[in-house]
């Protein structure tokens, strides 16, 4: 990168409509993908796409919270805010690749979970909790990218893998820049401000050890070349793959709960087994 | 569980801390709003109630160490991990000053405090969130202690006791509060996974993080009356919809019907309920 972009720069590059969606990767990553449909106890979600596919000729689940590029596929994606049914699914998608042991790539791309009320009618904290539960000991590899915007509790709902990958401009935080300036300050016009003080770029999560891996983007974002982006990522995955692969499952389960429980952990000094 | 002094200027600083109702001076003697009835109290005739309204049964703000003084039988109690401090990971304009200053106000070293000891003869290990501290937000040393106490409970065998509250995630500790849901979560499903029993009892109020996290995770969860239990703030969801919420919308009473809340315990009988509970679990 030889220009200099800001914290602020990044969440609207993340924001950006050009830019490749969770469908796209789907379509450009994967063979013979098969797309599960439903909760099996309320709706079908669309702002969360799940199912089985082949990568690099093996089978994989695969699940994804998309928004939609166009007005059309925003509004049926419900802009990739998802429902309690969204997550529902994708724990249903988790429990078939612990079943049938396919690893899991998820692609994250979410403002949020859906604040609305019928999905707190329907347990929103509920179903989140349970996502983060299970992914926590599912023995299975599990690659996430964050693609875009990694919105809160509604975007690591899909995001407690071995290795967090993350596009270069792509951001994760706790909320959105404005609703943090409106919180701490009153005064939703200052998300540029709350961008710098939040550490959410890529690069940060990376020095924080909280993402694995940063991908690249062309200058003006991925949605210049989004091929480019698109290959960059599936060669990442199928290295990081290859390498979780030859894990045992106590091994790999062993590593995930030590990577998440040194977080904020002050001395880093934890006894683990 | 603290010295004479600690406590008397806890127990002030508490008491001003109220947030529940307003709070009016007559003479040197503050009084304290029941939020429910508006009914003003002395705060000792509080305190000798469980912070219960005594005329309309309301649930007013109980501070965690009194909470926990009485649930827990005479002179079992041993606090847990209490110097785990907050800290400023990112760094955050203002925040280590805020620290500082709610630590002093409050008398507690962070929004989370963990105890072992017995509850109606039953050994276990209790955490539990006091929002006079930050709103009981979960930084990193709040999703540290509540992961040690599902360590320790795993480690020891014994039941894990929760009174959750609090408005998710710390934001002066941005993506670090962020990862405590998964660590905590993490920590809570070894836990189970090991046999281990957990009851998730929700207060006031219980949301964002916290509720998407380890307080929906219970094998059992418990409520107070009139807890607010949910994902998204009142007010966001207000925006989101353009509509008023009904009255109760996201109460414990709510959640029970559509299925998130086993039972409704009021503060008089959380200890009976617990030594059941306790003693339905242990062999
Ligand atoms: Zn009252």
């Amino acid at each position: 990168m030889q220009k200099k972009v800001s914290p602020y720069e990044r969440v609207k590059l993340a924001r950006n409509a050009k830019r490749p969606g969770s469908d796209d990767f789907i379509a450009a990553l994967f063979e013979d993908f098969f797309e599960i449909r439903g909760d099996r106890a309320y709706s079908d979600d669309n702002a969360v796409i799940c199912g089985i596919a082949r990568f690099n000729g093996a089978p994989v689940s695969v699940a994804a919270i998309c928004k939609g590029r166009t007005i059309e596929a925003r509004i049926k994606r419900n802009f990739g805010m998802a429902q309690p049914d969204g997550y529902r699914k994708f724990l249903r998608c988790l429990a078939q690749a612990v079943k049938f042991r396919r690893p899991l790539i998820t692609f994250i791309d979410t403002p949020g979970a859906y604040p609305g009320k019928s999905a707190e009618e329907r347990g929103q904290g509920q179903a989140i909790a349970e996502c983060l539960y299970q992914m926590s000991a599912a023995p299975i590899p599990i690659i996430s990218i964050v693609i875009g915007e990694g919105g809160s509790g509604g975007a690591i709902a899909l995001g407690v893998a071995d290795r967090l990958i993350m596009l270069e401009n792509a951001v994760l935080s706790v909320l959105s820049p404005e609703g943090f300036a409106s919180i701490l300050w009153k005064d939703s016009a200052r998300a540029a401000e709350a961008s710098d003080v939040m550490k959410l770029t890529a690069a940060d999560l990376l020095e924080y050890k909280i993402a694995d891996y940063l991908i690249q983007e062309p200058d003006g974002g991925a949605g210049e070349a989004p091929e480019l982006v698109i290959n960059r990522v599936g060669e990442l995955i199928k290295s990081e793959l290859t390498e979780l692969l030859k894990l045992s499952e106590t091994q790999l389960l062993n590593d995930r709960y030590r990577k998440y429980r040194l977080i904020g952990t002050s001395d880093g000094e934890v006894c683990l087994d | 569980m603290l010295n004479p002094f600690a406590e008397r200027k806890l127990k002030l600083n508490l008491l001003q801390s109220l947030r529940f109702g307003g709070k009016k001076t007559s003479g040197t003697v503050q009084r304290i709003t029941c939020g429910g009835c508006k009914a003003d109290f002395e705060p000792s005739a509080l305190q000798a109630v469980m912070y219960v309204c005594p005329r309309c049964g309301f649930h007013l703000q109980y501070p965690v160490r009194e909470r926990l003084e009485k649930l827990f039988d005479a002179d079992t109690a041993t606090e847990k991990f209490k110097d785990l401090a907050p800290s400023d990971v990112l760094n955050f304009p203002g925040y280590a000053k805020k620290i500082s200053e709610t630590a002093s106000k409050t008398g507690l070293p962070e929004a989370c405090i963990c105890v072992t000891g017995k509850i109606g003869g039953h050994t276990a290990v209790c955490a539990a969130i006091d929002i006079s501290f930050m709103m009981g937000s979960m930084g990193t040393a709040v999703g540290e202690k509540i992961t040690l106490a599902a360590e320790l409970a795993q480690s020891s065998r014994l039941p894990l006791i929760i009174f959750s509250a609090g408005g998710g995630a710390r934001m002066q500790e941005g993506i670090f509060s962020l990862m405590q849901m998964i660590k905590t979560s993490a920590a809570i499903k070894r836990f189970s996974d090991s046999g281990g029993l957990f009851i998730s009892y929700i207060t006031h109020p219980t949301t964002g993080g916290i509720t998407a996290s380890f307080a929906s995770l219970g094998d059992i969860t418990l409520a107070e009356p009139g807890a607010l239990f949910g994902f998204a703030g009142p007010r966001v969801i207000e925006q989101t919809i353009g509509e008023k919420l009904p009255n109760g919308f996201q109460s414990s009473e709510f959640q029970m019907e559509h299925g998130f809340v086993d039972a409704i315990v009021s503060r008089s009988d959380s200890r009976a309920e617990l030594t059941k509970l306790l003693s339905l679990h242990s062999v």
